[in-house]
């Protein structure tokens, strides 16, 4: 790709420390993040998957610094200029805040059930400093119509919304400010299945209309191959591979991918698949196998697996995997 | 007024009980505020020689009424109501004793401890004071002392809770191990030393309670922001780019204050019940302050005098009953899930 990426995230590592006894020694850490590396481009979305616990929402709480990272790089580039967002103070890290968004999982504690839709809304915008009540409430009852919701909701609080308008409302405050990065961690997972589609298509029509950038962190499959362009796939706090989607879903090269893949539900019972069922449980976060992460559960692990740590590398153009057999 | 409130006094008025609750206190207090003109020693207005003069507010010696003695008048003296009543007349309040009039039959004989009786109402007491009177004003002492510690140590409290749960960590463990150590001072015996020392008045009182009394709010407040510092809308908030400040007071204190507020008239009720409690100890306000204590002591001193122990057991019964039913309406009217039509959706 010719185009300079927005955002460039290198080693990034993000550690928790265990803390134990009396004056909180620390006697361990969980690697949540453990060196990820990627590239994001303007106007794509990268989906970013993997089972619980594997770090994606500390990827993009850490990515938006609602985390400080541990080590690692995260440059970002607006307006021409490029800030390391892992090291920027807060003072500089305030007013870069308008161009990167939250959208969060739980459409039901997102949202201050204490405030009105038109102050949830506005909020970002009274921050930024629309003090004109008006004017802010024209701006509101715009991104309201944006997000398929009506002008008449402004007055109304959460509680009298269904997740998905609830989740809408979510989407409007994120998208106040006009941003050109938006984390959105699960924004669906909540939402019932006939609910889940109109969002997306939502997020998907807010893409095009706002040029918007998303990195969308999702652990289901289905989803994030309907509304992404590149997927990558974390386990254990690493990216295990990265692709565009088709090719990553018709020509999986990590044997965790394939896993994935196939314990995706198709509804067809009749349907007779290969199915290659992992065994064995998610790696310890906190005490990580040694070299291979996947090895303990990898069908084609060899002695090497176990000793050295395969690098990220690409098997094919933009198509990259940690794995020795890829 | 902001919808949210609109709702909330919607849901307030809707309840009979607190809400008349509500209306006899605000009479009663607004009544015993004018403590002046309903129960004193003194006319409330005097015409005389074609002025009026109001001798609640300004003194007027004697002699201006044509007396001898250039000291403030007496009016219960029957030779100076002689003097107004043959230039003008005066107008009495409708109890003619101050809290501290001593009160006199027609012989100049002290009438300590009389029942019930047209002059007085509920009785006199062992120093021969008219009960409603003292009464009055003790309410209204008791009262203004419950607010106002309320107030104060609802601050305090509120602000000090609010920066511990906020930021946790080291902040909060040392404000609470201070806060063990403070617990652990007993305010009693900090007052009856104190007592000894100096001279305690309303003020030493209200601050000595108060030093103490801001730690009851504290448990409540620090749990909702302990809660609500990790929630999502904190979050979001905190990635629009919102300073501590505004998230403190704009997002998690609205969400915290339910508790707190909806403590406010128990413990209004509760500073009633403590300044009582050392009033009865003999610790309270000075001597010759009518207070609801030293009624209760009255009673119990002079058990052959029931109006003394029933009017202060009636007095603070009643007082701590309507608070309790104004705390009740103003907690359902705080809680977000209580809709209006909910009470005739049951019914139906």
């Amino acid at each position: 790709m010719n185009v300079s990426p927005l955002l460039q995230v290198r080693g990034l590592k993000k550690y928790f420390p265990i803390k134990a006894g009396f004056f909180n020694k620390i006697v361990g850490q969980v690697k949540a993040v453990d060196g990820v590396t990627f590239d994001l481009y303007p106007g794509e979305c990268l989906g970013l998957v993997g089972e619980s616990g594997s770090g994606k929402t500390t990827v993009g709480r850490t990515l938006l610094r609602a985390l400080s990272p541990t080590d690692g790089e995260i440059i970002f580039s607006v307006n021409g200029q490029s800030y390391n967002l892992a090291t920027v103070s807060e003072g500089v890290l305030r007013p870069l805040r308008q161009h990167m968004q939250m959208i969060f999982q739980d459409p039901y504690s997102s949202l201050n059930p204490r405030m009105t839709v038109a102050d949830i809304i506005g909020e970002p915008l009274l921050v930024n400093g629309v003090i004109n009540r008006s004017e802010r409430e024209a701006r509101v009852s715009e991104l309201l119509e944006q997000v398929g919701l009506k002008t008449e909701h402004l007055r109304r609080y959460p509680h009298a919304f269904s997740g998905g308008q609830r989740q809408r409302i979510g989407i409007a405050r994120a998208l106040a400010l006009r941003p050109t990065l938006i984390v959105a961690d699960e924004p669906v997972s909540a939402l019932d299945v006939s609910v889940q589609a109109q969002v997306l298509n939502l997020l998907q029509d807010l893409q095009e209309s706002f040029h918007l950038t998303y990195l969308f962190i999702a652990h289901d499959l289905s989803v994030v191959g309907h509304i992404s362009d590149r997927i990558a796939v974390m386990y254990a706090g690493r990216l295990v591979e990265l692709g565009a989607t088709e090719e990553l879903l018709d020509q999986p090269k990590h044997p965790y991918t394939e896993a994935l893949l196939a314990a995706v539900p198709i509804p067809d019972p009749s349907l007779n698949r290969d199915r290659r069922l992992l065994s064995g449980e998610v790696a310890d976060p906190a005490n990580l196998p040694t070299g291979c992460v996947f090895h303990p559960r990898c069908p084609h692990a060899e002695d090497r697996c176990k000793t050295e740590v395969p690098d990220l590398r690409e098997v094919t153009p933009g198509h990259f995997a940690r794995c020795y057999f890829a | 007024m902001s919808p949210l409130n609109r709702r909330r006094l919607a849901i307030f008025k809707a309840n009979h009980r607190g809400m008349v609750s509500l209306v006899i206190f605000c009479l009663l207090f607004l009544l015993s505020l004018f403590a002046e003109v309903i129960a004193n020693d003194k006319p409330v207005l005097v015409f005389f020689e074609g002025k009026i003069l109001f001798p609640v507010f300004t003194a007027y010696p004697e002699t201006h009424f044509g007396g001898e003695f250039p000291t403030e008048a007496d009016y219960k003296d029957p030779y100076v109501m002689e003097l107004v009543q043959a230039k003008g007349n005066a107008v009495w309040p409708p109890i003619h004793y101050s809290y501290d009039t001593v009160a006199k039959s027609e012989t100049a004989e002290r009438r300590a401890l009389t029942p019930p009786s047209k002059a007085h109402w509920l009785g006199t007491d062992d120093q021969s004071r008219d009960v409603v009177a003292r009464l009055i004003y003790g309410f209204r002492t008791a009262v203004l002392f419950g607010l106002v510690l309320t107030l104060f140590s609802g601050i305090v409290g509120v602000t000090a809770g609010a920066v511990q749960g906020f930021f946790g960590g080291w902040i909060d463990l040392g404000f609470q191990r201070f806060m063990e150590i403070w617990q652990s001072i007993p305010t009693l015996y900090l007052v009856i030393i104190l007592s000894s020392v100096i001279r305690i008045s309303f003020w030493w009182l209200l601050g000595i309670l108060l030093i103490f009394s801001w730690m009851r709010y504290v448990g409540m407040v620090r749990a909702e922001f302990l809660r609500a510092r990790n929630l999502d809308f904190v979050r979001a908030a905190r990635a629009l780019g919102v300073s501590d400040l505004v998230i403190m007071f704009r997002h998690v204190l609205p969400n915290a204050m339910v508790a707190t507020i909806t403590f406010l008239p128990f413990n209004l009720s509760a500073a009633i019940t403590t300044l009582t409690g050392l009033g009865v100890l003999g610790f309270g306000l000075p001597p010759g302050t009518p207070s609801l204590g030293e009624m209760i002591v009255q009673g119990r001193n002079n058990i052959q005098a029931p109006w003394l122990g029933l009017t202060s057991f009636f007095t603070l019964a009643i007082l701590l009953v309507l608070l309790i039913f104004i705390g009740e309406a103003i907690r359902d009217a705080f809680d977000p899930r209580k809709t209006l039509v909910s009470n005739q959706d049951q019914l139906s």
